[in-house]
Parts: C-alpha cells; sequence; structure tokens
C-alpha cells in the first residue's frame, strides 16, 4: 500500500526522529512510504488564532500536495484533524475531498492496516491522551460520554511485551499546550502540564508517550526545567523501538 | 498579558488555593460522572435535548407567543424587556407600584447579567439573595464566581470569618452545619419580612404558560409563598414546548450540574397563587442576536448546568472572577463576545481547545467549535492584538513557499544552537518562563529523508 507521509512542520524541524520512526513502522507494515516534498503546514496555527485568511493558502496547498493520494498519514492527531475537522470554513466542500483519506498514525494501524505489534519494551509507561486525537478524532472513548470503551492507541500497544502502561487519575485532561494558548495563558498552560506530569510521578513511570508531540513537547519543557527523570517519547517511537527489540 | 491571562497569574499565585479549588470543581465532575453512568441511555437522551432545543430556537417567536397566550390565561402578566436596562425598568415599576421595599430573590443568572442588584438598591429597595451561596457573594459584594456554585472559591473557614462579621457567629467557627444553621436563621427573618419574591426560570413551558424553577434549598419556594407577589425573569432562549419535554431536561439538569438525580425542589408554577401576583418579564438581552448567526446559534440551547465550567481545565485554575463576566467558562466565553466583542475579545482564548466542555454539555453545545468560531469573527472584525496579526501574516507567507520554510527551520534551529542563554530566555519569551526549549536537531526530517533515499 503507498502511504504519503505528512510530517507536521515543528516535527520536520525539531524532533525529526517521530517522523522517521514513523517511516519505519509504515514500512515494517508493508507500505511503500512517500513523503512529498513540497509540503510545509496544514495551517493549524493561524486557523486556530483566528485567521482564516491566513490559513486558507495553507489548506489550499495541503490539497495541492496530498490530493492526489489515497493514504496519508501522519503521527499527529491534531494536525490531521485540522485536515479533517477544519478545512470546510476555510475551504468550502473541497475539504471533504480530504477528509476521509487523512489519517493519524496509531488510527491508520488500528483501522486501516489492522496491525498488530508485537515486541518488547519492558517500561512504566504513562499514557497521555492528546484532545484532538481523543476528541475530535475518537481515538478512544473519553471519559465524558456514555459509550462503550475503546482506546486505539492502548489497543496497539497491548501486544508488547513487558510493557506496562499506567493510568493517570484524571485519564484525559489536557496537558495544557493548545497551540498558542502555551504562551497566550502561559500561567495556565505551565500549571495544567504541571499538574499532569505529578499525576505520572505517582504512577512512577520512566517515561509519557502520547499520539503528539506538540504536547510532549510542552510536557518535556516542563520535565526538563524542573530537572525530572522523567522523559517524553512519541508513541511511533515507542512502537517502532519495539518492533526493532522483538 | 490580556485581562484573563493576568487574572489566572494572580490566582495561580496561591498555588495551595489554587490547587484545592481544581480540586474541588474536579469533585463536582466526578460526581456528575457517576451519575450519568446510572442512565444507560443518557447519550441518546443528550441528543434528544439538543433536537428539542434546535427545534425550539428554529421557532422560537412562535413558541413565545403560545407561552404568553397561556401564560395570560393562567391569569399572570407577562412583560417584554429589549436588554437589561428595560428589564430593570419594568421590575423596578412593579416593586414600586406594590410600593414594595425589601425583596427575597432566589438565584437568576439573568438578574445578575443585567446588574439589577444595584440596580435595586439604589432605588432604596433592599435586595437579599436567599440561595446560600449568592448570599455569600452578596455580603462580600463579589459577583459568583460560578452559575450554579456561586461561592464555589471560598474555603469553609472565609465563609466562618465571614458570617463572624455579617451575622455574629463565634469567631473561627468553621463547621459548614453550624453555619448554614446561621445563615437559615438570618434568611428566616428576611423571608418573613419581604413584600415580593423574584424567581429566575429555568425552563418555561409554551402549550402549558407555567414554568418551572429548580433549587436545591426550596429558598424560592419559600420566597414566592410567603408575600404576595411573585416576579419570575426569564431568558427568551428558556422556552421549552410541551411539559412533557421536561422529562428529558430536568434528568440532564441536575445530574449534570452537581451529580444528583434530581434537583432538591423543582417547583411549577402555573399563574398568580390566589389573591397575588405573578409577573413573569421575558429578556432578549443580546439572545436574538445571537440567534441571528447560525454558527452561535447552538449556545442558546444553555441550561446553564456548569457542566462544561467543571470539567474545563483553564476555569479550575484560573476562577470565575477571572473572566470578568457574569457567565464565566467555556459557555460565559461563547456568550460574552456577543454582547461587546471589543470588551470581551479576550475570552475566546481562553481555552486550550480541549474540547471536554464539548462532551460533557448535557444539550451537546459544539463549545469548543463555538470557541474557535468566535476567534475567526473577532480576526475578522480587526479585533485581535496586533502582534497575533503580524504573526498570522508572517507564518503565511513563511508557511506557503517551501524554500522559505526551509530556510527559516535551518535558521531557527541554528540560533537556538548558537545563541546565549540570555538572548533565548529572558521577558520576551513568555514560552520558556517556565519550560525549556526544543532541542533542535543537526538537519531536519526532510534533509534526512533525501540523505536516506540517496538524494544529495
Amino acid at each position: 500500500m503507498d502511504v504519503a507521509l505528512f510530517v507536521p512542520c515543528y516535527i520536520d524541524q525539531f524532533y525529526p526522529q517521530v517522523a522517521m520512526a514513523t517511516v519505519e513502522l509504515l514500512e515494517r507494515h508493508g507500505c511503500r512510504v512517500i513523503f512529498p516534498e513540497d509540503q510545509t503546514c496544514c495551517g493549524q496555527p493561524m486557523s486556530n488564532s483566528g485567521f482564516r485568511d491566513d490559513a486558507r493558502p495553507l489548506a489550499e496547498k495541503f490539497l495541492r500536495v496530498f490530493g492526489k493520494y489515497d493514504h496519508v498519514v501522519s503521527p499527529s492527531g491534531s494536525c490531521v484533524s485540522m485536515v479533517r475537522n477544519h478545512y470546510e470554513p476555510l475551504i468550502g466542500e473541497r475539504a471533504n475531498t480530504m477528509r476521509g483519506r487523512v489519517f493519524e498514525l496509531c488510527e491508520f494501524l488500528h483501522d486501516v492496516l489492522k496491525a498488530k505489534v508485537k515486541g518488547r519494551f519492558p517500561q512504566k509507561v504513562g499514557l497521555h491522551r492528546s484532545c484532538h486525537g481523543l476528541r475530535e478524532l475518537r481515538l478512544g472513548s473519553g471519559s465524558e460520554r456514555f459509550v462503550p470503551s475503546h482506546d486505539k492507541v492502548k489497543a496497539l500497544l497491548a501486544g508488547i511485551e513487558g510493557l506496562e502502561i499506567c493510568e493517570a487519575t484524571r485519564p484525559d485532561e489536557c496537558c495544557g499546550f493548545g497551540g498558542t494558548f502555551a504562551v497566550d495563558e502561559a500561567a495556565i498552560s505551565s500549571r495544567m502540564g504541571q499538574d499532569r506530569i505529578r499525576e505520572h510521578e505517582k504512577n512512577e513511570v520512566s517515561l509519557i508517550t502520547g499520539t503528539d508531540t506538540s504536547c510532549l513537547m510542552h510536557l518535556e519543557g516542563l520535565l526538563r526545567r524542573e530537572k525530572k527523570a522523567i522523559r517524553v517519547l512519541h508513541v511511533a517511537e515507542l512502537l517502532a523501538q519495539a518492533e526493532a527489540s522483538a | 498579558m490580556n485581562e484573563h491571562a493576568q487574572n489566572a497569574t494572580v490566582f495561580l499565585r496561591d498555588e495551595a488555593r489554587s490547587a484545592w479549588h481544581d480540586q474541588a470543581v474536579w469533585w463536582v465532575r466526578q460526581k456528575r460522572d457517576r451519575a450519568q453512568h446510572a442512565i444507560p441511555e443518557w447519550e441518546e437522551l443528550r441528543s434528544l435535548a439538543q433536537h428539542i432545543k434546535a427545534h425550539t430556537l428554529s421557532r422560537l417567536p412562535d413558541y413565545l407567543e403560545e407561552f404568553e397566550r397561556n401564560a395570560l390565561a393562567n391569569g399572570a402578566h407577562v412583560h417584554w424587556a429589549r436588554n437589561g436596562d428595560e428589564h430593570n425598568r419594568i421590575v423596578h415599576g412593579i416593586l414600586r407600584r406594590h410600593g414594595v421595599t425589601r425583596l427575597v430573590k432566589s438565584k437568576s443568572m439573568l438578574t445578575e447579567e443585567c446588574h439589577l442588584n444595584p440596580y435595586l438598591v439604589e432605588r432604596g429597595i433592599e435586595v437579599v439573595d436567599t440561595d446560600l451561596g449568592e448570599r455569600i457573594v452578596q455580603f462580600l459584594e463579589q459577583p459568583p464566581s460560578h452559575i450554579v456554585m456561586p461561592a464555589i472559591h471560598l474555603k469553609k473557614e472565609d465563609i466562618g470569618e465571614l458570617f463572624h462579621d455579617k451575622l455574629g457567629t463565634p469567631k473561627g467557627l468553621s463547621d459548614p452545619k453550624q453555619l448554614t444553621e446561621a445563615a437559615r436563621q438570618h434568611l428566616r427573618a428576611k423571608f418573613l419580612a419581604a413584600q415580593a419574591g423574584l424567581t429566575g426560570v429555568n425552563f418555561a413551558i409554551a402549550e402549558t404558560g407555567g414554568f418551572v424553577v429548580c433549587t436545591n434549598e426550596g429558598n424560592a419556594d419559600l420566597g414566592v409563598s410567603l408575600p404576595p407577589l411573585h416576579i419570575a425573569c426569564m431568558g427568551v432562549e428558556k422556552i421549552v414546548p410541551r411539559a412533557k419535554d421536561l422529562g428529558v431536561f430536568l434528568r440532564l439538569l441536575a445530574r449534570s450540574a452537581t451529580g444528583q438525580p434530581i434537583t432538591t425542589y423543582s417547583a411549577h408554577f402555573h399563574g398568580p397563587r390566589p389573591g397575588g401576583e405573578l409577573h413573569i418579564v421575558i429578556v432578549d438581552h443580546g439572545r436574538s442576536k445571537l440567534l441571528a448567526r447560525p454558527e452561535f446559534r447552538r449556545s442558546l440551547s444553555c441550561i446553564r448546568c456548569g457542566a462544561c465550567l467543571n470539567t474545563c481545565p483553564v476555569y479550575r485554575r484560573s476562577g470565575g472572577h477571572s473572566y470578568g463576566v457574569t457567565v464565566p467558562g467555556p459557555i460565559g466565553s461563547v456568550l460574552a463576545p456577543s454582547v461587546d466583542p471589543e470588551k470581551h475579545s479576550a475570552l475566546p482564548f481562553a481555552s486550550s481547545l480541549c474540547g471536554s466542555c464539548s462532551d460533557v454539555c448535557p444539550v451537546r453545545i459544539d463549545l469548543h467549535h463555538q470557541l474557535l468560531a468566535w476567534r475567526g469573527d473577532l480576526a475578522a472584525q480587526g479585533l485581535l492584538p496586533q502582534e497575533k496579526t503580524v504573526g498570522a501574516k508572517i507564518g503565511r507567507i513563511v508557511l506557503s513557499h517551501t524554500w522559505l520554510y526551509r530556510l527559516a527551520g535551518s535558521l531557527g534551529r541554528f540560533a537556538l544552537r548558537v545563541l546565549p542563554r540570555p538572548l533565548l530566555y529572558n521577558r520576551l519569551n513568555a514560552w520558556g518562563q517556565t519550560r525549556e526549549l526544543p532541542v533542535p536537531p543537526a538537519r531536519s526530517f526532510r534533509a534526512q529523508w533525501r540523505a536516506r533515499n540517496g538524494k544529495s
């Protein structure tokens, strides 16, 4: 299966290892990965700040770059939700052409490839459920709704030997990143992140994983500033490392 | 820094107290979760409530007129107010005609919105809020900090101190039971002396002309049962078509608000009591403006349960007063800009857009999408700060050209590697106040990809 890789701009620039782990995973599960090099950013930073006119050209660009692929996969729930759920106010009905073809990585592995990840990762890990993946892509059921409980990320991790997933007391509270919110409301944003970290610390995890590098970047920034031992690791890296050590 | 962010920063400075506030409000969210899980058809109920409200809003004028006809037939008087000023004048007029100088009130967020209390006090009327939490914030001359739990920002020790001062309770008393008893005794005298009672309205039923007021303390019932005059104030959006619709909303309201299966008192009023008068004041106050805008219309479905406040990680950590409006939290941040977009332009940004509010809402208002829509609306109106506008333009230009994006990325990573720490971490770097910046890799993913695939 041909898969076009959509790498969010900040992952491209600051966390290349997350995109590389995504490539390894997809290839190991039988995909041929294509990286369209003209891609930049989905436009979410502008759109979420209200500047639709500034986000529109980037939505147009996204369609130009990715429009011809049947499967576009990205290691970010938030950017995928932007394309799937928030392009309509920008480009109208043409947003529909992309909606069914863009996937968050875990969603793609779980729903499309129906992949079983086997491997070893003998560590205690805290799972951070990023909001847009959870509530806009429904990667999991979420604590607010009364629906049958499910979690695609956890289901993928379930096959990994030695891995112990620890739930935080508040299983899906926001980490406080929120894009420009992180600087507009820096005090609240930081406290939200510190509160998440405290819950994971109680579980004595060695690292925190999740589907979105943006949340992890925020948590990592706090962890490093406070000189804590917990590390962050994107779920793509965790899955790839587990498979590599199988 | 915008006003909400400033207020929040101050609120968070007392670390222990803000953590207590977060936990106290979260505890209510958890109670709500437990109550919800006792109702297997919860999600269907939410959908039903959403659809009833959508239908009602699509024919709001018809239902309002039907309600008026039936309320008049029940013997009530009906008044219409375009805005808060008209509402206050009407209420004062009714009180003046009856020679009322002592009024008891049960909780009504609408009258808070219209600033009725100071209006009446200035005109020589004693106004006593009879809801315990409301009475507490009234003593303190503060606005409520939550729409269901007006004094949730105060600890029992704070109340003890306040009641010592106002009601003469022993110094240092902080036992909730004893403090509540002191308030009961104090309020009992006010109830007995009152010449009129004012209530809010939770639901007004078009087909019967009746309405329902929900309280946990029975203070609405007592307040309108003793004096001969009852004034009920409602926003135009409080209408439901049929009495049987109440079965949907009453089940959702208390569970969502406090995790109770039902509010302790759900009082139904159909006309004045014998020998008394009932006046219903129906208020617009900016609601028809929201009704006219399809992207914000659903916010009028709100039943004021407060669940979106309780679940909001920002509300819990900044407190209700940080919003500077009567209704705080996600729903308040959607409602406020319609009244004054310029003044409240920061509120739609007081959210990480985590979406928990939308999922917890018993009438399925897409709150976080409405917050996003407001951001777009405020940007289009040119009401956002200059630096945001310029930042978005630069972003568009850089990200529209792949070569420019690559160049900017390389320069940015280079700068992060070589610049001395004081140039990176200073007052201008809001991120860096509490957080480290990412460690920049030598090469971007796209450079690594090219190397991997044998391209230069």
